[in-house]
């Protein structure tokens, strides 16, 4: 067991986890935050994309030592007050039926609007392509983000 | 729709773009999906699968697995054998079907890779993920069924001691001779519809909780009622003792109407421990063990006039059933004996399906389930009459389809066509397509000899959806009906209560509904909530598949507010002291007729009939309501998809630059869900003509078992959609509307393989079996083109296509002239 400290939506969390703890598990099973979902098991879908430091990651892709001494958002901690822009963007444009991708889509989309604020429908597109949706075939996900970037959005 | 007293109503709620209730808990991550669940104690199941297609199992050896540290228990098919029954296949269409026994977990033999044949269960998913490598299990290989083109054959192996064969079905109308004989034109053509795997976001997860003998079982599933009743039937435990929850579910798309293995083992794993426990499958677990679909082979043939008009149309398909049959394996092919014809008129039209097992993983329904690869069959086979004929492949559609003068109409394969409008669509998609501007392109580009062609594809199609009449499923052998429950409550501060038995994943049911009850009772939308997927909650219901929710589950809750509006006129009438006939409802508002104060609203009627103080003698004091709905028909959408590829002719690529779609669900309850589901369809349809395939290996591996195998389409792979609508109410449903769930995914594909064999058939070119990958888009130009580089490229195809079991036109079904034609002439 290793011990780590993590900051997970604004609380700092301290735990002994096994070395080969995945961060995903380690934020459903041990914080307890299962908004993040898990879709597959090869880091093709991106269902579990949380922001690590800022950036987005799969967060099966990670290890919870790795995390260690970083700050995790996950879909839980990015409304602050009222729904974040994306969150709203995504609820009044459609862009979310079954929902299971929506989290990873979501925080996927926050990195993309922080690197460029003001995306093209291709460069949304394809800054997306590692996020996997099955129900809304991507238009209104894009439109999502359009609306998202027309507010204005930079920081989640 | 709604009575005409409602076209008062200060703002109707249907057709409004509502965005939708449920996002508020899916947007934030505060749902609750089925592996979010922990139950004090629970433990973690995990499988151990077959690696072999087909074998005999010899030993099984659990004990060194039990030892392993945080395992509680450990369990072969040995142990199961005596309480685990048979897993139910609910269509038997035929009497002489061979319905081979399917153990939940196999005791003495295993027919596809991941059949599970032991389980550890453990503390955590770690600890029992272990445990798995440490079951001992013994085979004897036995030689793997993969082609069903060949498993009938004298000396195949056999899946089953029964032979490999579960079934023939066939349909005939109408003079099939006469309209072959002497007929001008008689085309053949052979198509492959490639094993999909459906690949619903949300992996399947089970929780169980078995406290004195009654068990709670949480499952990802859209059919939770079916399978309580399943559960009930297979296992023995009384009904009256399951209660299943489908919390919310990740999408299903057809994968998840099913009852499963793992759903009955973790069931008897909660009763043996006297614990909960809980399974989560894995991607690569669940791409082997989830049920595919499609996978047949059609051969098609058509006879016609010279003018184009259709004579008659012959239907000869393969179906794979895989290993075994699940819940409506053998009848997801038949639904396509009623699509062929399409929307088309002919003289006579027979089919015949056999449905073959082979070593592989069961097929099942996926999106659409009968009618895509039936759509596919004839719209790819309409595009050869045209070129055949030297017709305009619009202009022979138009000859042939049924004008909408002509409805109601009974097709040549005996449905009635209660309404359409196939003239509408099409105007309507050959303007914002910019039809006639795409064909000059085309032309002028093919004049240049431009490296990058230009393909148009059509798909005028129809389809059949809100499952089902009962009396239709009953002489289709079906073992269930096809109604629809709901009720609406009163609640004292007159909010409402709507409980429906279909169960939503990804739909909108309780966005939808709200609308619907909102405009019909005259209450906000927002005081309306909408409970499903319990059924303790919601006791009777036949869930959600098939296109069927608005058009049976919508019209059952339509019929529901109806029987409240009737218990609260009576009630009504006495506060207003009125008669009740002279007591009208408008807009949420009883009023005497003629009468002048301010009437009564539903809200004061529910708060009165809660109270129960005045009312009249023999009254109940209830407003509550149950409907159940039986349609009396099927609802038929249909549409008109226009699809425009750009194919670089050097590398093969396929570029879809514009897809138009004009579908006609009837009436809009809201259309950004109607959108939303034609968006998610196209984008699955297109993903059968481009992207995927479920691939075995000669050994009956599953070699796609990853999403980094399977290629799933993500925005970068898809175009931007323009989407419209005609409408045409039906007119066998009060409310007008048509199912829209499957709509898109049963268009697209052909329209995307019409377009690109359209820009290729001027280099001879007459089919590339999907997926249109470059390379296969690329070596069909060789090939058609002949000359060094095609044979090359044709010999590495044909091995290509032994490795895949046959995806090449030389595999085509054996004999047939057409595919020695496709395979090689230019």
């Amino acid at each position: 067991m290793t011990r780590i400290t993590v900051n997970v939506d604004g609380v700092d969390y301290e735990d002994d986890v096994e070395p080969r703890l995945l961060l995903v598990h380690y934020l459903r099973e041990t914080v307890g935050k299962t908004g993040t979902p898990i879709g597959c098991d090869t880091s093709n879908c991106g269902a579990c994309t949380v922001l690590m430091d800022g950036t987005s990651v799969k967060s099966c892709s990670v290890l919870a030592v790795q995390a260690d001494g970083s700050s995790v958002t996950t879909i839980e901690g990015l409304a602050n007050g009222e729904w974040h822009p994306l969150q709203q963007a995504f609820h009044a444009e459609h862009a979310l039926q079954c929902g299971y991708c929506t989290p990873g889509m979501i925080l996927a989309c926050v990195d993309l609007l922080q690197d460029n604020p003001n995306p093209s429908e291709q460069e949304i597109r394809e800054g997306l392509e590692g996020n996997l949706c099955r129900c809304t075939g991507y238009q209104n996900i894009v439109n999502a983000v359009r609306r998202a970037a027309e507010a204005g959005v930079t920081t989640p | 729709m709604t009575t005409e007293t409602q076209a008062a109503a200060p703002e109707k709620e249907f057709g409004k773009a509502r965005p939708r209730k449920e996002d508020a808990r899916l947007v934030t991550g505060q749902t609750t999906w089925t592996d979010n669940l922990i139950l004090p104690g629970m433990l973690h199941i995990a499988f151990v699968r077959s690696p072999f297609a087909h074998a005999r199992i010899t030993s099984v050896d659990v004990s060194a697995a039990r030892r392993m540290p945080g395992v509680i228990a450990a369990f072969s098919g040995a142990d199961f054998a005596d309480e685990q029954g048979s897993l139910p296949c609910a269509w038997p269409v035929t009497p002489d079907i061979v319905i081979p026994a399917h153990p939940p977990m196999a005791t003495e033999e295993v027919r596809y890779v991941g059949e599970a044949v032991a389980c550890v269960v453990a503390r955590d998913r770690y600890a029992a993920a272990d445990a798995v490598s440490a079951v001992a299990v013994d085979y004897d290989p036995l030689p793997p069924v993969l082609d069903i083109r060949t498993a009938l054959d004298e000396g195949s192996p056999k899946v089953h001691e029964a032979g490999n064969k579960s079934f023939e079905w066939v349909f005939q109308n109408g003079d099939l001779d006469a309209a072959f004989r002497d007929a001008p034109v008689v085309l053949e053509r052979n198509y492959r519809q490639q094993r999909l795997i459906p690949s619903a976001m949300e992996p399947r997860a089970v929780v169980c909780s078995c406290v004195g003998g009654e068990f709670t079982l949480w499952s990802a599933t859209q059919i939770p009622h079916i399978l309580r009743l399943m559960l009930a039937l297979v296992t023995g435990v009384p009904e009256q003792n399951i209660r299943v929850i489908a919390p919310d579910v990740g999408g299903g798309f057809g994968s998840k109407l099913q009852v499963t293995a793992e759903e009955v083992l973790t069931l008897l794993i909660a009763r043996k421990l006297g614990r909960p426990v809980k399974w989560t499958e894995s991607r690569s677990e669940g791409n082997m063990t989830v049920h595919h679909g499609r996978d047949q082979w059609q051969r098609i043939r058509v006879a016609a006039e010279r003018d184009g008009r259709l004579r008659g149309l012959s239907v000869d398909l393969l179906a794979d059933m895989g290993a075994y049959l699940m819940l409506v394996t053998p009848g997801v092919p038949l639904l396509g004996a009623f699509m062929f014809n399409s929307i088309y008129k002919m003289d006579a039209y027979s089919f015949r399906c056999t449905g073959i097992f082979t070593t592989k993983m069961p097929t099942d329904a996926y999106r659409g389930a009968g009618r895509p690869e039936a759509t596919f069959g004839i719209e790819r086979t309409m595009d050869e009459l045209a070129n055949e004929l030297g017709i305009e492949p619009l202009e022979l559609r138009a000859r042939n389809w049924i004008k909408h003068e002509e409805f109601p109409y009974t097709t040549i394969a005996g449905l009635t066509y209660d309404s359409g409008n196939y003239e509408a669509a099409t105007a309507r998609a050959r303007e914002l397509f910019r039809y006639d501007e795409l064909r000059q392109e085309q032309a002028d580009r093919r004049a240049s000899g431009d490296p990058v062609q230009l393909g148009i594809g059509i798909s005028t199609f129809t389809e059949m959806c809100g499952l089902a009449p009962s009396r239709v499923l009953g002489s289709l052998a079906y073992g269930a009906g096809g109604w629809e429950n709901a009720s609406v409550r009163m609640l004292p501060t007159g909010k409402v209560e709507v409980v429906t038995g279909s169960t939503p994943h990804g739909q909108g049911h309780e966005t939808a509904w709200s609308q619907i009850v909102a405009d019909k009772l005259g209450v906000p939308f927002e005081d309306v909530r909408v409970l499903h997927g319990d059924t303790q909650v919601s006791p009777k219901g036949m869930d959600t598949y098939g296109s069927r929710s608005l058009t049976v589950g919508g019209v059952a809750v339509l019929s529901a507010c109806d029987k409240v509006i009737a218990k609260a006129k009576v009630i009504a009438s006495a506060l207003l002291e009125a008669p009740p006939e002279e007591v009208e409802f408008s807009a949420g508002v009883f009023q005497a007729r003629g009468g002048s104060g301010a009437g009564k609203t539903i809200q004061e009627i529910a708060l009165a009939t809660f109270a129960a103080h005045d009312l009249p003698d023999g009254v109940e004091p209830s407003l509550d309501s149950d409907a159940t709905y039986d349609p009396e028909n099927f609802s038929f959408p249909h549409g008109t998809h226009l699809c425009a590829t750009e194919i670089d002719t050097e590398t093969g690529m396929v570029t879809i630059r514009s897809y138009v779609a004009v579908d006609d669900v009837g009436t809009v309850v809201n259309p950004l869900i109607v959108d939303g589901q034609v968006h998610g369809g196209l984008a699955q349809g297109i993903a059968q003509a481009l992207y995927e395939e479920a691939v075995y290996d000669d050994d009956g591996n599953l070699v796609t078992t990853t999403m980094a195998d399977y290629l799933l389409p993500s925005a970068a792979d898809l175009p931007h959609f323009t989407t419209d609508r005609t409408v045409t109410r039906s007119t066998t449903n009060p409310m007008g509307v048509k199912g829209v769930g499957e709509a898109g995914t049963i268009a697209s594909t052909p329209a995307v393989v019409n377009a690109i064999i359209d820009a290729l058939r001027q280099f001879g070119v007459r089919d590339v079996p999907m997926p249109c990958t470059p390379e296969r888009v690329w070596r069909a130009i060789q090939t058609a083109q002949g000359g060094e580089q095609g044979s090359a490229a044709q010999q590495h195809e044909a091995r290509q296509s032994d490795m895949t079991q046959g995806n090449s036109p030389q595999g085509m079904v054996t004999g047939s002239d057409e595919a020695q034609q496709s395979g090689g002439a230019a």
